[in-house]
């Protein structure tokens, strides 16, 4: 599959060390409650889009993360 | 019934119940994986053993069935490695299936350059059979089947043994005693030795059947499917037409009413159609615990595979790990019994296997943590990440349904020397595994047929002139360019410029390896003295 051509969103991996990452994420929640994993991953996103700048990479990753609600669980 | 024909190992009246010498300078518990590869390691080094098991036959269903490429090539150097490539299965393409849809394909293609494949699934009981072939064709091994270890009683320089057999009890004295009795291991319970570790809750169910129409020719893993939608299926092909399902129950199914031939049937029914038909195999319901005893020598009693460690099967980490055990110990105990290193030499498969353990058991913990998530928000993660995976590629790779068993890095060991030279762009550094390339040479094919048991030099010296002065002791393999192989040297021919790129091989570059084919040190250009200081860490003396 190429990189889209419509945006400048990464489709392919971009992590050094993939397990590490998500794992470091998953277990920052270990302890929380649902109201303060919320609250966690809301500070969480603005500190990665702050990183991230672009403001059409983070529109495109919005749209990305919506439209995979309706092929994810349940 | 099954497609496997269990054979009866014969049992043999010990010598020693009719008086024969007790004493034994190795005796080996159990004859699973690890017991007899240590075995014909040892063999293969000069040193005779025996091995007991109270037993008679091969494992007793399939159970680890994926053969890493790090053990084949230890399996390799007794001749029994390309019998389980031909048997098995090696060539592996999958879907990854999210409910009713198909998210993603994969493609396990093998790297090429390699004698091996990163894995072949082969039944268990079939490792068995072809290593306890080989053991019996080896005059230096006694395999002693039905032979229960009863009595384990510890001395400073030796530990007697009581073995029952079905003439009575006899006494063993061995100088060193290694356990590979697997998780209950009895040695370790007769010394009441603490295993400490994390018990998880959550059950699984493996099926084992075999097709008797056309069996699926993809592995598949099933997420939310809609004939177990609550959980994960994964399946694995084997060899004889026979495939491994394996069902996640969750922590509050009946194990004895999902075990049911009518239910586990109704459920691959729904996997595999109507017109599919197979025989089952075997079956069993599993729930798993990882743990690590604390020190893995005790005094003259030493601990290999699952009876020192063990870790859920996510990523076939139980019989690889076993293997790498046994080839970590094998040649460092064959010093030790030579007098040419220290007892102390010991303590590095200890430290250099724990930690083995330790990463093994955090690899498939987080593979167990993917398909069993243990809380909300990792559940909720997992799930972005299966509902991402169609789309995007990167979440491809964080699907954890089992990491690969690749050989684990131990780096500080304290027999490895690290680099003094910083201009490394790649090749395996000390406290890592070799790596295989092909050679065009008559009698072998890749660059592991050429490592023999003890160490080797690898040296890309671009003359014979240029070559390093050989330790006593250590085999030379030399990519040169030109020049004819000096005495202790094997000349290599780089044939597709692989042995030269998988080790950044300059000229001058060279590399010690254990006989455990990991790398002790390298250098761009080594010294003599260097080279020596080298070799005596690594086998104890530094």
């Amino acid at each position: 599959m190429a990189e889209a051509a419509s945006g400048a969103l990464r489709r392919t991996l971009n992590l050094g060390r993939p397990d590490e990452v998500y794992n470091a994420i998953v277990d920052a929640h270990r302890d929380l409650n649902d109201e303060q994993c919320r609250a966690f991953d809301a500070g969480l996103i603005l500190l990665l889009a702050n990183h991230v700048g672009d403001a059409g990479v983070i529109g495109e990753a919005l749209a990305a993360a919506r439209s995979s609600l309706e092929g994810g669980s349940r | 019934m099954g497609s496997y024909v269990y054979r009866r190992y014969p049992y043999r009246r010990p010598t020693e119940l009719d008086g024969g010498s007790r004493r034994r300078p190795i005796v080996i518990v159990g004859a699973g994986i690890a017991g007899p590869t240590l075995a014909l390691a040892l063999a293969a080094r000069g040193v005779a053993s025996v091995v007991l098991d109270e037993d008679d036959s091969v494992s007793n269903g399939s159970r680890s069935i994926c053969q890493a490429k790090h053990s084949l090539e230890v399996w390799d150097r007794f001749g029994i490695a390309q019998r389980m490539v031909d048997k098995g299965i090696t060539w592996e393409q999958g879907e990854v299936y999210l409910h009713d849809r198909p998210i993603y394909h994969f493609d396990l293609a093998p790297e090429p350059g390699h004698k091996f494949p990163a894995f072949v699934n082969l039944q268990q009981y079939y490792v068995e059979e072809y290593l306890f072939d080989r053991c019996l064709a080896e005059k230096l091994i006694e395999l002693r089947f039905r032979n229960k270890v009863v009595g384990v009683r510890p001395g400073p320089d030796s530990v007697s043994v009581d073995v029952e057999t079905p003439d009575g009890r006899y006494a063993l004295e061995a100088g060193w005693l290694v356990a590979c009795d697997g998780v209950r291991s009895t040695v370790r319970h007769l010394l009441d030795l603490p295993f400490p570790g994390e018990v998880f809750h959550d059950q699984f169910l493996i099926a084992d059947i075999r097709f008797t129409s056309e069996q699926p020719k993809e592995r598949r893993f099933w997420f939310y499917p809609p004939f177990h939608p609550t959980n994960s299926v994964l399946l694995h092909r084997q060899a004889d037409n026979v495939l491994r399902v394996d069902f996640q129950l969750g922590r509050d199914a009946d194990p004895e009413e999902e075990k049911k031939p009518a239910n586990v049937d109704r459920r691959l029914r729904q996997m595999f159609g109507p017109d599919a038909t197979w025989e089952h195999e075997w079956t069993s319901v599993y729930t798993f615990t990882c743990r690590m005893m604390e020190r893995f020598v005790e005094g003259r009693v030493i601990f290999a595979g699952d009876a020192a460690h063990v870790v859920s099967p996510f990523g076939a980490r139980g019989g690889n790990a076993a293997v790498a055990d046994v080839d970590n110990l094998a040649w460092k105990l064959a010093r030790v019994l030579a007098g040419s290193s220290p007892v102390s030499l010991l303590d590095s498969y200890c430290s250099e296997r724990r930690a083995a353990a330790r990463e093994n058991i955090l690899n498939s913990t987080r593979s167990t943590d993917f398909i069993t998530p243990k809380f909300p928000a990792s559940r909720a993660f997992r799930d972005a990440t299966l509902a991402l995976a169609r789309d995007f590629p990167f979440a491809r790779t964080l699907v954890n349904s089992g990491r690969l068993s690749v050989p684990t890095v131990q780096p500080g060991s304290p027999l490895d020397t690290p680099d003094g030279d910083a201009d490394w762009l790649r090749g395996p550094a000390p406290g890592s595994a070799m790596v295989d390339a092909p050679v065009a040479n008559g009698d072998g094919g890749f660059l592991i047929d050429h490592v023999g048991p003890g160490f080797t030099l690898l040296s890309f010296a671009p003359r014979t002139a240029d070559l390093p002065e050989l330790p006593a002791g250590v085999a030379g393999l030399m990519v040169a360019r030109e020049g004819p192989a000096p005495a202790g040297w094997t000349a290599l021919r780089d044939r597709d410029g692989l042995v030269r790129q998988r080790y950044d091989g300059r000229a001058g570059t060279a590399y010690l390896i254990r006989p455990d084919r990991y790398v002790a040190a390298r250098w761009r250009r080594p010294d003599t003295t260097e080279l020596a200081a080298a070799l005596r860490r690594s086998t104890g003396h530094g």
